[in-house]
């Protein structure tokens, strides 16, 4: 049985897949190997596992600008999560997905976004409506 | 949002595809931060190093660069982050011909689009200041952080795409640190220890930021009595926004939109956070332990200024470097002309350091130049770097400019 989840209007498309999630930040720059598509930042909660085409669940965005262009770069590599779920994201990841054609949300009305999905749920985002939903 | 005449017309291309590109961009943002409308920016500043734009980024703006010098002008001042590839000393680096290549090609295309190469995160202190309540468009965290708290001016943090929109355009969507109500504190810390030199600064703003941890939260800094100096605010924003994501400071009594706790706290103050000193002690006590052998030393992030150079310069001479530490200096472009004519330059690179012009240390293809040079472990006086750089492979470690010099001479931390 599916379950419907309301956040804010986000960015990008309609999309669907597998959640990763954690209860840490995000930094295009400061967390990942873009080259090989996992996280690379020991300290970071997702340590080495790969977010390619997942939909990843986090708190929030962290640090500088450069994530920004990342994003779009990533995605132009196909080594891109599908998409970003925050509680709360910051100007430049929401920047960043707008370039790349990356699906964001944030702003969940029913709480916290890391403990309203785990890792492996199946979910669709729709960013127009505000709402993900899991399958 | 509500669009009005002109931006209409760029919506719909009558002002040129760069111009109907960034308007729709500028849009989707603005909506997802429930803008109304758009605010017109005095200056913008972006952030496009190489190894963050890769080939796509730097195919974008050729693409921009290419509809034309009337269409793709930039039609505000627009300046540079710094760049990722020193383009005299990439090869003593380790840099690769390809990353030069990509570098060259990003240069080319932003001089087309009429953006002066400034190539420095250090705006504030060497080109044209904004003033309270000046609208801009600025990238580099570290920049918007002390633009919005020191000077008060008003800018979101624009990464490079929301940056050149902004440039083409002359506005910016009017969200965020733009509305005097996204200004008003939601934090309240109070401290009884003044830092006593630059990282001491950078640990405190670390300590804040790393306890407000979202772009949406303004702290407001309580117990600082004298004015502290552009280098010390310069060090306590930058880490500030970078553990905590934070665009916006207070300091009652000091920076300019705080003359009291209550001005900046309209919505109600918030309970007061005290900070010990221990518990910086601890925040700093992560970063690297006394015996730890060193690979590199770096003075980056934020550039250097004329100020630290010369700082620097008195550490540094009559010292040579451990034969296996290395030493790697990165100012501005601006700053670098002043220290060569000076003599910081020479005094600084006689003990075997690099002074690398325009660029930063941690957006230069940092880990390719760790792994080209063997550098695993680096030391630095920047709180803001030691946070960056582990996800690059470094195992980083913090201590004050004087200890960072010594440390490099003994090849290991002291």
């Amino acid at each position: 049985m599916s379950k419907q989840f309301k956040c804010h209007q986000g960015i990008g498309t309609k999309t669907q897949g597998l959640a990763l999630v954690a209860n840490d930040g995000f930094s295009a720059r400061y967390d990942l190997d873009r080259i090989q598509g996992v996280f690379s930042r020991p300290a970071h909660k997702l340590y080495e596992q790969s977010y390619i085409d997942k939909i990843l669940v986090l708190n929030t965005a962290k640090g500088g600008v450069a994530s920004a262009w990342m994003l779009h770069e990533m995605c132009s590599r196909g080594i891109a999560p599908k998409a970003i779920l925050f509680n709360s994201a910051n100007t430049i990841l929401a920047q960043g997905a707008a370039l790349a054609g990356m699906t964001m949300c944030d702003r969940f009305e029913d709480g916290d976004v890391t403990e309203l999905f785990h890792t492996g749920d199946q979910l669709i985002v729709d960013p127009v409506k505000g709402l993900v939903t899991i399958t | 949002m509500q669009l009005n005449k002109e931006e209409k017309a760029m919506l719909n291309g009558e002002l040129g595809e760069p111009a109907k590109w960034a308007l729709a961009h500028m849009l989707q943002v603005g909506q997802m931060f429930d803008a109304e409308s758009f605010v017109n920016v005095s200056q913008a500043h972006m952030m496009a190093d190489p190894e963050s734009l890769g080939e796509a980024g730097v195919h974008f703006l050729e693409q921009l660069a290419g509809h034309g010098s009337v269409q793709s002008q930039v039609r505000i001042p627009m300046i540079t982050d710094p760049r990722g590839v020193d383009l005299t000393q990439y090869q003593a680096l380790g840099q690769t011909e390809e990353m030069a290549n990509l570098e060259r090609r990003t240069i080319k295309a932003c001089e087309q689009l009429g953006i002066l190469m400034t190539n420095t995160c250090i705006n504030y202190q060497i080109t044209m200041p904004p003033v309270l309540g000046d609208h801009v468009a600025y990238g580099d965290t570290g920049v918007v952080i002390y633009t919005n708290s020191v000077l008060g001016a008003r800018s979101n943090f624009e990464g490079g795409p929301s940056a050149i929109a902004a440039g083409i355009t002359g506005r910016t969507p009017k969200y965020g640190l733009h509305l005097n109500e996204k200004r008003q504190s939601t934090r309240r810390f109070s401290i009884n220890h003044r830092p006593g030199n630059l990282t001491e600064w950078g640990i405190l703003g670390a300590e804040i930021g790393r306890r407000c941890n979202s772009y949406w939260e303004v702290p407001v800094i309580e117990g600082i009595t004298t004015a502290p100096t552009s280098d010390e605010l310069k060090h306590f924003g930058a880490a500030m926004a970078s553990f905590g994501s934070t665009p916006l400071f207070h300091i009652v009594g000091i920076t300019p939109e705080a003359s009291s706790l209550e001005v900046v706290c309209q919505n109600g103050i918030p309970p007061v956070e005290k900070i010990s000193e221990d518990e910086l002690y601890q925040l700093q006590d992560q970063f690297g332990k006394k015996g730890d052998k060193v690979d590199v030393v770096v003075f980056a992030a934020p550039q250097l200024s004329i100020i630290e150079l010369a700082d620097l310069a008195k550490l540094v001479d009559g010292k040579k470097l451990h034969s296996k530490t290395d030493m790697i200096v990165c100012t501005a472009p601006g700053v670098a002309a002043d220290s060569e004519r000076l003599g910081f330059t020479r005094r600084i690179e006689s003990c075997g350091a690099r002074l690398l012009v325009g660029t930063c240390f941690y957006n230069q293809y940092a880990k390719e130049i760790g792994e080209a040079n063997g550098w695993k472990t680096i030391l630095s006086n920047s709180t803001k770097i030691v946070n960056i750089i582990s996800g690059y492979g470094y195992k980083p470690a913090l201590r004050n400019m004087e200890q960072c010099v010594a440390s490099a001479v003994a090849g290991e931390i002291l």
